[in-house]
Parts: C-alpha cells; structure tokens; sequence
C-alpha cells in the first residue's frame, strides 16, 4: 500500500492557478524527486503537503488514512491540523534554523516542548542524529558560526527528530555553494538507504538521477511527466520536459 | 544647607524612580497587548489600537496627565482621583502606562514584523503551536532588535517622570524648585540634572549589558 497518496490537488492564488490537479503516490521508501523550472508550482505543492498553505481542492492519504480534504478539512481547526502535519517534515532552502540556539537545542526543541519523549531519551537521540549528519563536534555551536552546508544538516537532523513519515526537502542545495553542495547531498543520500520516505524538490538533476526511484516533471501547476529516473531523463515523452532537460544540460 | 538639598532632593527622587519603575511594570506588558491589537486580522480591533496609538503619540504626554487628572471632573462633576497624593499619583501611572505602552506597542511590531516568516513556518512544520512559536522561538529575536530603540525609550521615560508635577505629584525637579521659594536659591534645581545623568547613565551601562548578553548570535 502506497505511504502517501495525492488525488487532484489544487491551489490557487487568487486569479493564479498554481496547481491544476496533481495526482502522485509514493511507497514507503520511496524517493521522490520533483524538478522542473521556477513558477512551476514545486514549492506550492511541498507547502500544501505541510499544511503551509491549503489546497482548495483535492485529498492527501498518508498510511491509508485521509488527512486532508479540500474544502472538507477544516483549517481552521488547529490541534488537528499541527497533528496531521507531524506525517510530513520539511527541509527548507533558507535552512531557517532558530539563531538563539546552539545545534543540540535546535535538534531537540520541538519535541522537548511537545514532550515527545523523556529529556534523556531525546538527548540520546538528538546526539544520534547530529552524528548521522556529521556535526557532533558542532553540538555547542550557533547557526551564525556554521556554514551554510552545516547549517542545512542541522535542519535536516531537526526534521528528522520529529519521526516524520515522509520527510520533504524544499530545493536543500539551492542557497549554498557548490562545494557545500555536496555533503548535503550525501546525507540525503545516506538518508535513502535508512529506508526514509522523500520528496526532493531540486535542481540538481545528477543526484535526482542518481538517487530518486521516481521523478516527476512539473510545469506549470501540472504534472508533465512521470516516471523512473530512465524514463523521465532518458526517454521523456513530453515536449517541456525535452526542452527543460535540454536547457538544464547546456553547458556555458 | 548642602546635606538638607541632597536628603530633600533624595526624596523626591525616590518618587521619580517609583513613577520610572511602575511605568516600566504596567506598559512593558500592555504595550505587547496594545502590539498584538495593532497587528490583529479583525479590523476593529486594529482599528482601535491603531487610534489609540495616534491619540497617545500625537498628543503631549504632559495635556495627557490633565486631562486624566481633570478630565472625570469637569465631565461627571466628581474627581475619580480624590484630592490626595495618591490618587494623583495613581492618576500619573494610568497616564504614563498608557502613553508609554503606545511607544513600546509600535517598537514591539516592528521587532515582530522583522522576524523572517521562515522562522515562523520552521516552528510550524515541527509541529509547534503559535504559542510556544511566538514565546519559545521568535520573542527573544525581538528582544535583541528592540534593544537600542528600548533603551532610548527607557531615558525618555526617566526624564518624562518630571511631567507627574503639572497636576501636583512631588518628584525630583519640584524638590529643587522648592527651594527657589523658600531659601531663593537655584543651584538645588541646577543638581537634579545630576541625579538624572547618573540614572540614565546606569540605564546606558544595563542596556549595553543586555546587548551583550545577547550577542552571542546573530539573526
């Protein structure tokens, strides 16, 4: 059975339609990397899956269970809301990390304050975290004395902390320099073979061929093609896609 | 003569610190009030705390105090104060906690307003409430930017307590004065300038401190 199921998802910003009814699922496990060009409604369906923004039409099923339903839910209800959210966890492009903290505090507040577990056994699995994204020796640092790359691991072990069931990255890599890319790659990367359920919005298509099991094109609020890393980049049907893929592939 | 103006000076700078520190205890917290009002979805609301921001930033403090101090009496024939020193007294804190509170709500949104909404969203994504999102991650970001307009405030105010004088509340300036009709001398009210220096400059050390204290990051 699919972990997460998305029917007819749609969301517009007043006259703007930014999602035409996107449909995808995923399995457990999965990784799922959507690409395609600015404006196309990538970071819009990331934000509807959070609950950052709300679809006005369409459903979104995680482990079976419907969590939301447009025009049906009711967002306004929010003790309901912030506990469907926990399904997902999201990595931002802006890292967004809490400056008045030190790393171990920014891994462990949120389910300190939501008492998700004894002080002890959070410590213990916050150090674990930090240490899967290589930053134990950073454990007392602030976000203003990391680089951008650490900072980003920092997210992503905080993210991790709350047990999402599919965890969400919104473009990781695209506020950081290319040699800082890749130990956020990587991580995401070691991520997979723990068995976690992503969704990568990225533009780095080499990683989202080599490490997505699914791709998905979007442009402008649709889903333009859909497929395996081979079909999408080897063997895309779309016109957009080829054109997109082309220009990404040009060299300067 | 000279330890009788410091022992009477004294006094009536304890009333000045009494005004400066009760200020401080009553718009602190009712200025953030005053702030989430301004900021709020619901038109009215922010329609009244938008006025009476204006009314309270656009006119004098000092008419302020006599129209608080007067103004029940001469509407409904009856002092709400009572003629003693402590209901004008009391008639000063409303006054100035009111006043101040305006300032401080206008401070508080703009450090509030600052804070990137990333920050907000990060806090929601984990599952946090509004709550514990505004106290636990975006407050002390606001502290730290509001320190130096804070601290100008704060000077303002330990000056602005000589105003308490216009409807008869003794404090530091009408204990020099006093002297200038009974013993026809002025250097007493040339020396409250001093007591003022050394308060606002310990208020300069304590900002300065704070500042510091929240050095430690950046945001």
């Amino acid at each position: 059975m699919a972990i997460l199921e998305v029917k007819n998802l749609k969301k517009s910003f007043g006259k703007t339609t930014v999602l035409k009814g996107i449909n995808f699922s995923l399995e457990k496990g999965e990784v799922l990397a959507i690409i395609g060009s600015s404006g196309g409604g990538k970071t819009t369906l990331l934000r509807c899956l959070n609950f950052l923004e709300f679809a006005h039409e369409g459903t979104i099923t995680v482990g079976g269970q419907t969590i939301y339903e447009g025009g049906v839910t009711d967002i306004h209800n929010e003790v309901e809301i912030r506990e469907n959210r926990l399904h997902f966890g999201l990595v931002f492009q802006s890292f967004n990390l809490f400056p008045q903290y030190n790393v171990l505090e920014n891994v462990r507040l949120a389910p300190t304050l939501l008492k998700k577990g004894t002080p002890d056994q959070l410590e213990k699995r916050a150090l674990q975290l930090i240490e899967r994204v290589g930053l134990s020796d950073k454990l007392e640092s602030y976000p203003c004395q990391l680089s951008g790359g650490q900072q980003q691991r920092v997210a992503i072990a905080r993210a991790l902390m709350m047990e999402p069931d599919i965890l969400c990255f919104d473009e990781p890599t695209s506020a950081l320099d290319p040699e800082l890319t890749g130990e956020v790659l990587k991580v995401i990367k070691g991520l997979k073979d723990s068995d976690s359920t992503m969704i990568v919005v990225t533009h780095e298509m080499e990683f989202a061929k080599g490490v997505a099991d699914k791709v998905i094109f979007m442009a402008d609020g649709q889903i333009e093609e859909m497929g395996t890393p081979e079909e999408v980049f080897d063997h895309p049907k779309s016109e957009k896609t080829k054109a997109f893929l082309q220009k990404s592939q040009e060299k300067i | 003569m000279f330890q009788e103006v410091i022992l009477s000076l004294s006094s009536g700078f304890v009333v000045t610190i009494e005004i400066f520190f009760l200020t401080l205890l009553g718009s602190l917290p009712l200025g953030l009030v005053i702030s989430f009002g301004s900021m709020s979805r619901f038109f009215p609301i922010r329609m009244i705390s938008r006025f009476l921001v204006w009314i309270m930033r656009g006119t004098p403090l000092l008419l302020q105090l006599i129209v608080i101090y007067y103004g029940p009496g001469l509407l409904f024939g009856n002092n709400i104060w009572g003629g003693s020193g402590t209901g004008r007294f009391i008639a000063v804190m409303v006054a100035f906690i009111i006043n101040y509170a305006c300032y401080f709500s206008e401070i508080y949104r703009g450090g509030i307003e600052s804070i990137s909404k990333g920050q907000y969203e990060a806090g929601q994504v984990l599952g946090l409430t509004k709550r514990q999102i505004f106290f636990k991650i975006v407050l002390l970001q606001v502290i730290k930017r509001i320190i130096p307009p804070m601290g100008n405030e704060f000077i303002n105010l330990i000056k602005d307590t000589s105003l308490a004088r216009v409807i008869a509340v003794y404090e530091l300036i009408w204990a020099g004065q006093a002297f200038i009709k009974s013993d026809g001398i002025i250097w007493p009210l040339l020396t409250t300038a001093i007591f003022y220096l050394l308060f606002s400059g310990l208020l300069t050390i304590f900002f300065a401190w704070v500042e510091k204290k929240l050095g430690y990051f950046s945001s």
